[in-house]
């Protein structure tokens, strides 16, 4: 069985048929050469597979493509907005917030998804907001500082 | 990980659900997915159909009326977290919640998908045990309601039956005097419940007037324990009286404790009575 | 360009594309025809393989191929062993791609499918059927050892794959004249490493040419190539390995792994691309796990607390077959650091070397060194309870004094340079160590229960001298090399062969280069992870790229720097002999205001319109690498941790860090590496642990089971540094990627001891997690110890 399905990705509007049983993330990672959105585990742990659903974060690995019909889907490269990074990009930079990188784009989409429901959160509300995503090079505190920069780039404006 | 086929079918309502259970047997039902999701990518479980319910209109949204709460199946545990009404009206089920799995979890994950999963380890479960709540359900001998302490019947089993679909939940709001809280000892890997343990309690000058506690996660179905709530009834609130009933909960375990790699039947009788007294000491602290 | 960028913390120059997405990691690339394999790996922790029937398999809609052991042979030799330590009696047991006859641990590989879509490929392997005939199991090193124990190869007697003996100075004589002796049995739990990405290959042959383009998760393309072309017969010149970006490694990704190969096999029976990528599951059973040594460790020292000597016994278990490097990590890594940063004149230990049923063992961060510092650090604090001693001042009373310029220590190592005292020195102080120790007592007092806990510790790295390398039995050299190339406009590439995976050389290398010639560290760019284009290195691991790849790098800018000085004298018309240099400018000294910069003789060197007589046209240097020694970084860690004596819960409260790496090239990146060291040894410590079920079946099989560090269990960290160059590297350098990982379990293991001794626990196995702690306490109080 194929299933009809139109889905926004970063903008841009796609119609697919698609097997029920495929997930979202390798839904986005065949759309169009956007591979930024990773998989790192098969038990919704790691995070590394978040995006922004409707501009809410969701674990791609975690949703079948089937669902998601009609909806816009933000991936890490649907962040910057004509080439000017993100908030957040900025921040992890800034910050080395990041190693290898591989856990990178899910941390900033959650981190993204943090500072929508708070956007002046404490150091221990970031560690909380965080608890689905997993880094094993950076120890998380430059992750931390980061999203905490972003917050106050955020409060300057 | 990749899923094995299936069909799959968007119910518009929850009478389209109802048909397409019955002409479809084993289908399973999609609500958030992130207990099903994994489970079919692990190829553990294998239906022919998929019926998904996530977008049926009726089964969504927190309503308060009349001294009750009424929660769609479909309603998401973030909308629990952030609901304002349930926070005033009934912390407990918004501060488990907002403690189930992690924030991208709960924005797809549901109240009505988790019930009915009915996974030991999970935390609404004993959370609405211990609330007393009602659950609608709608099948193909039209609708009933099941008490919340019949409900969950021993592993992955609840008293649905065969078609019937969870549309909402029913709790009566905390009245004057109740307040309620939800310890919580996670897992460090999966955020699952070890032991969880949901209480509500009433308070008139200083005194409890009832209490209701329900322990989860080390049990294969959430139990009250009674012979905390009846130890505490009628007693002063005080750190001692709550700590002195929380040791009764050993009594009300009974012989099927779970135990794993992780945490032994052995460990999690000897320190249930510890997050029993902290669930209490919270709901107490709570209290106005 | 006149600002120095040596010791500056810049922005890394790799994470634009890795903040985007647009960087490509080996799953992410997709080829014209490419199809999928997936891999059927054994359910079972040894069994005999009866019968296997992949033809419903072989049927199945979009399915291209599927094999089993009998396809491969004689087309993918065995797994080969490469670190070959002497001396020891080492059996190297047969380590088929596919298993063909028996499998000997849950994730051994039966089959390969090979679809059109890996949906089909997945859908496949469900169809193929193998008839399994279970045999006996065992995991434990210790238990495998002993007579009896399932025989897991043949001609390997009581699975002992090595017998290796370290020993230094007279140990029957110090255990002689010791006032007290130690004991202790510690258990360096199995750790499954969990890189966060998964391992993939892509193998792209083309029939035509007889060549091989492989994309390969790895930490070192070079010797991936080598060994994929000892596997797989494809020879060397036409086999190309491409690893630009690698998602961690943490040892993991140093060893060749037979999936790869089976890709490189199926590619080559199809003359199609195929991809191969793990799911975590499978990473949990089939890539490389790391430490699981069974120890019984005893220390010797004189009753105000001098150690007079340490001998020690590990059952080392390597898993059901040798990985690469495997040997040479309990062993040589481990043994000859016996001592630490101690003088301690008298070294014994026997190490065996075991094969089980489990995983294969490997390197993993540290690999050897956080084993051997734990032994020294929890013996140490053992020594300073039962001699009621502060563990600070035991620690001080037996540090090897401050040295600039070597010191031989009992295994014969010959450390370089160390000041461990200064660095638990700096530590205290800034902890305010008595007053921590005040509040500790209150706060007990008041029924909270805190721990303190210190770790000391040197380790070796910068691998190594290769004649070293040689003697110790690894299977190739340690130098590492690299060019450096100016093109005409005067911007630079620098190509390594080391590569690095998330430590950040592609901007510490830069801020060499930038800093040695005089160049804008934007005007720099470090190639790497190409076995094409990059020269040989020997690849990133053991702390070794800046160490090694990093001198490498400075003694081709110096040669450069030598050329551009003969082009600039000629340019001046003046003799090369009163040439001067600063900052990027070539002038006659004392004229500094007519000079050359290095980019004027870049273009003049590329179009050589006038060049010098007998000077070669082009800017460009290569240079080899071959470090005259290892390089020893050393420091002092501190934690704080607490009890939650109701339940066993240890949360850690405070960390503390003080690391001597040498000069810091970029002092950001350097925390950001200590960051995430500590955290992996917390994580030993406190929550990471592969448990087996007596069939050898592994328990902690996911994410779900095996906890990983998770940001809201743990607390800022504070990173501080000495400054202790080492004499024999040119820039001073020693590195960094390791060191947290050494000190953290030992400083964490001793603070929850401490956490848990007004109860009188003396020991308890790691992880402590909470039912542990818990229990002990229970044991404790009912005297039953």
């Amino acid at each position: 069985m194929k299933f009809p399905i139109s889905v926004t990705l970063n903008g841009r509007r796609y119609q697919r048929e698609v097997e029920p049983r495929q997930l979202l993330v390798h839904l986005i990672r065949d759309l169009g050469g956007v591979t930024g959105t990773k998989i790192g585990c098969d038990t919704s742990q790691c995070g590394a597979c978040t995006v922004l659903l409707d501009g809410v974060a969701v674990k791609s690995c975690t949703a079948l493509s089937v669902q998601v019909d009609g909806a816009s889907i933000t991936t890490i490269e649907g962040l910057a907005v004509d080439g000017q990074l993100h908030p957040l990009q900025e921040a992890f930079w800034n910050k080395h917030g990041l190693q290898c990188g591989y856990c990178t784009p899910g941390m900033i989409l959650a981190a993204h998804e943090l500072l929508r429901t708070n956007p002046q959160p404490s150091d221990e509300q970031i560690r909380h907001g965080l608890e689905g995503n997993m880094c094993r090079c950076t120890g998380y505190q430059n992750i931390v500082r980061a999203v905490r920069e972003a917050a106050a780039m955020r409060r300057k404006g | 990980m990749y899923a094995p086929e299936f069909d799959y079918y968007r119910a518009g309502s929850v009478s389209e659900a109802a048909g397409l259970l019955r002409k479809h047997p084993g289908a399973k039902l999609l609500a958030g997915g992130q207990s099903l999701i994994p489970l079919l990518k692990l190829r553990l479980a294998a239906p022919a159909a998929v019926i998904d319910i996530g977008r049926i209109r009726d089964l969504k949204g927190i309503t308060v009326k009349d001294g009750t709460i009424r929660i769609g199946a479909m309603t998401t545990h973030a909308e629990l977290a952030a609901s304002a009404e349930l926070a005033e009206t009934c912390p407990v089920l918004a501060q488990a919640a907002a403690g189930i799995g992690d924030p991208a979890v709960r924005n797809r994950g549901t109240i009505g998908g988790n019930v009915a999963h009915a996974d030991p380890a999970s935390d609404l479960p004993t959370v609405l045990v211990a609330l007393e709540a009602r659950l609608m359900a709608e099948g193909p001998d039209g609708k009933r309601t099941l008490d919340a302490g019949g409900f969950f019947q021993g592993l992955m089993t609840t008293a649905l039956k065969e078609h019937e679909i969870l549309t909402a939940i029913e709790i009566p709001a905390h009245p004057k005097g109740q307040s309620s809280a939800y310890a919580k000892f996670a897992h460090p890997a999966s955020r699952y419940a070890v032991i969880g343990v949901a209480a509500v309690i009433t308070a008139s000058g200083g005194k409890c007037s009832s209490a209701r506690v329900a322990v989860g996660g080390m049990v294969p179905r959430p139990v009250r324990a009674s012979s905390v709530e009846r130890a505490l009834t009628g007693q002063e609130l005080s750190a001692e009286s709550i700590a002195k009933a929380a040791a009764q909960v050993t009594e009300n375990l009974g012989n099927e404790v779970l135990g794993d790699i992780f945490a032994s039947e052995q460990y999690r009788r000897s320190v249930a009575s510890v997050w029993v007294k902290r669930a209490l000491t919270q709901a107490v602290g709570r209290a106005k | 360009m006149s600002t120095r960028v040596f010791g500056s913390g810049i922005r890394r120059r790799e994470d634009p594309r890795l903040i985007t997405g647009a960087a490509t990691y080996t799953d992410d690339y997709t080829l014209p025809g490419m199809v999928h394999m997936v891999l059927l790996r054994s359910p079972h922790a040894h069994a005999r393989i009866k019968r296997i029937d992949i033809s419903r398999a072989k049927a199945a809609p979009g399915v291209v191929a599927a094999f089993t052991g009998s396809d491969i042979e004689g087309a993918l030799n065995p797994m080969p062993c490469a670190w070959l330590v002497p001396n020891s009696n080492l059996k190297v047991a047969p380590y088929p791609c596919i298993a063909k006859d028996v499998v000997r641990y849950v994730g051994d590989i039966v089959a390969a499918v090979v679809a059109e879509t890996p949906y089909q490929a997945a859908d496949a392997l469900d169809l193929i059927t193998v008839d399994y005939q279970p045999l006996p199991a065992v995991i434990d090193p210790e238990k495998a050892k002993q007579p009896g124990a399932p025989q897991i190869h043949s001609g390997v007697e009581n699975n002992v794959a090595f017998h290796w003996t370290v020993t230094g100075g007279d140990v029957d004589g110090a255990f002689k004249k010791a006032d007290v002796i130690i004991k202790e049995r510690i258990v360096q739990q199995r750790l499954i490493p969990n890189a966060m990405e998964p391992r993939s290959t892509l193998a792209h042959w083309s029939g035509a040419s007889g060549e091989l383009t492989l994309w390969n998760t790895t930490q070192n393309p070079h010797i991936a190539r080598f060994l994929c072309s000892v596997v797989t017969g494809v020879p060397e010149d036409k086999l190309r390995v491409i690893a630009t970006e690698v998602g961690g490694g943490f040892g993991s990704k140093i060893p060749a792994y037979p999936a790869d190969f089976i890709t490189v096999f199926c590619a080559k029976k199809l003359n199609r691309p195929v991809k191969w990528t793990e799911s975590r599951r499978e990473n949990f059973q089939g890539t490389t796990h790391g430490r699981d040594h069974v120890q019984d460790v005893e220390l010797a020292a004189t009753k105000d607390g001098k150690v007079l000597g340490v001998k020690a016994t590990s059952y080392s278990g390597m898993g059901a077959y040798l990985s690469t490097a495997a040997p040479g990590i309990p062993t040589i890594l481990h043994g000859l650091m016996l001592s630490g940063p101690y003088d301690i004149a008298a070294i014994k230990e026997d190490v065996y070397g075991i094969y089980s049923n489990g995983t294969p063992v490997e390197a993993y961060r540290g690999a050897g060194r956080p084993e051997a510092t734990f032994i020294l650090e929890r013996m140490i604090d053992k020594l300073a309870a039962k001699l009621r001693m502060d563990p600070v001042d035991v620690r001080m009373k037996n540090f090897i004094p401050k040295f600039e310029n070597g010191h031989t220590v009992p295994t014969g190592l010959s450390y370089d340079s160390g000041d461990y005292a200064g660095a638990l020195k700096k530590l205290v102080e800034h902890v305010g160590y008595k007053d921590l120790r005040r509040q500790q007592a209150e706060d007990r007092k008041k029924g909270r229960y805190l721990g303190v806990g210190v770790s000391t510790y040197v380790e070796i790295c910068g691998l190594g001298p290769s004649q070293v390398a040689g003697a110790v039995g690894f299977q190739g050299g340690l130098w590492e090399s690299a060019i450096v190339r100016f093109h005409p406009t005067g911007k630079v590439n620098v190509f390594i062969g080391a590569n690095p995976h998330g430590q950040g050389e592609e901007t510490t290398f830069a801020q060499i280069v930038a800093d040695e010639v005089g160049v804008d560290v934007n005007d720099v760019k470090i190639v790497h992870g190409d076995t094409q284009t990059t020269p040989m290195g020997w690849g990133t691991y053991g702390s070794r790229t800046t160490a090694v790849g990093g001198a490498a790098l400075v003694m081709a800018t110096r040669k450069i720097k030598e050329k551009a000085k003969v082009i600039a004298a000629h340019l001046l018309e003046a003799a090369v002999e009163d040439m001067d240099y600063k900052d990027g400018k070539f002038f006659v000294k004392g004229s500094p205001d007519k000079a050359k910069t290095i980019q004027d003789i870049a273009l003049m060197a590329n179009v050589a319109w006038n060049m010098p007589a007998g000077v070669e046209a082009g800017l460009e240097a290569s240079s080899f690498y071959d470090p005259p020694n290892f390089t020893y970084p050393f420091g002092a860690h501190l934690a704080v941790v607490e009890l939650d004596p109701e339940t066993g819960q240890i949360d850690v409260r405070r960390y503390v860090a003080v690391d001597d790496c040498g000069p810091q090239i970029n002092p950001v990146i350097v925390e950001g590496q200590v960051h995430g060291g500590v955290v992996q040894g917390i994580g030993q410590a406190l929550w990471e642990g592969a448990v087996y079920d007596e069939n050898g079946q592994l328990l902690t099989g996911s994410m779900l089971d095996y906890a990983l560090p998770r940001a809201d269990r743990l607390p800022d960290m504070e990173v501080l540094s000495t400054v202790t160059p080492s004499p024999h590297h040119p820039i001073g350098v020693k590195g960094i990627g390791e060191a947290g990982t050494i000190a953290s379990t030992a400083a964490v293991y001793n603070a929850v001891i401490d956490a848990l001794s007004p109860f009188g626990v003396e020991t308890i196995r790691m992880p402590v997690t909470p039912e542990r702690a818990f229990n002990a306490i229970q044991e404790a109080k009912a005297g039953r110890r």
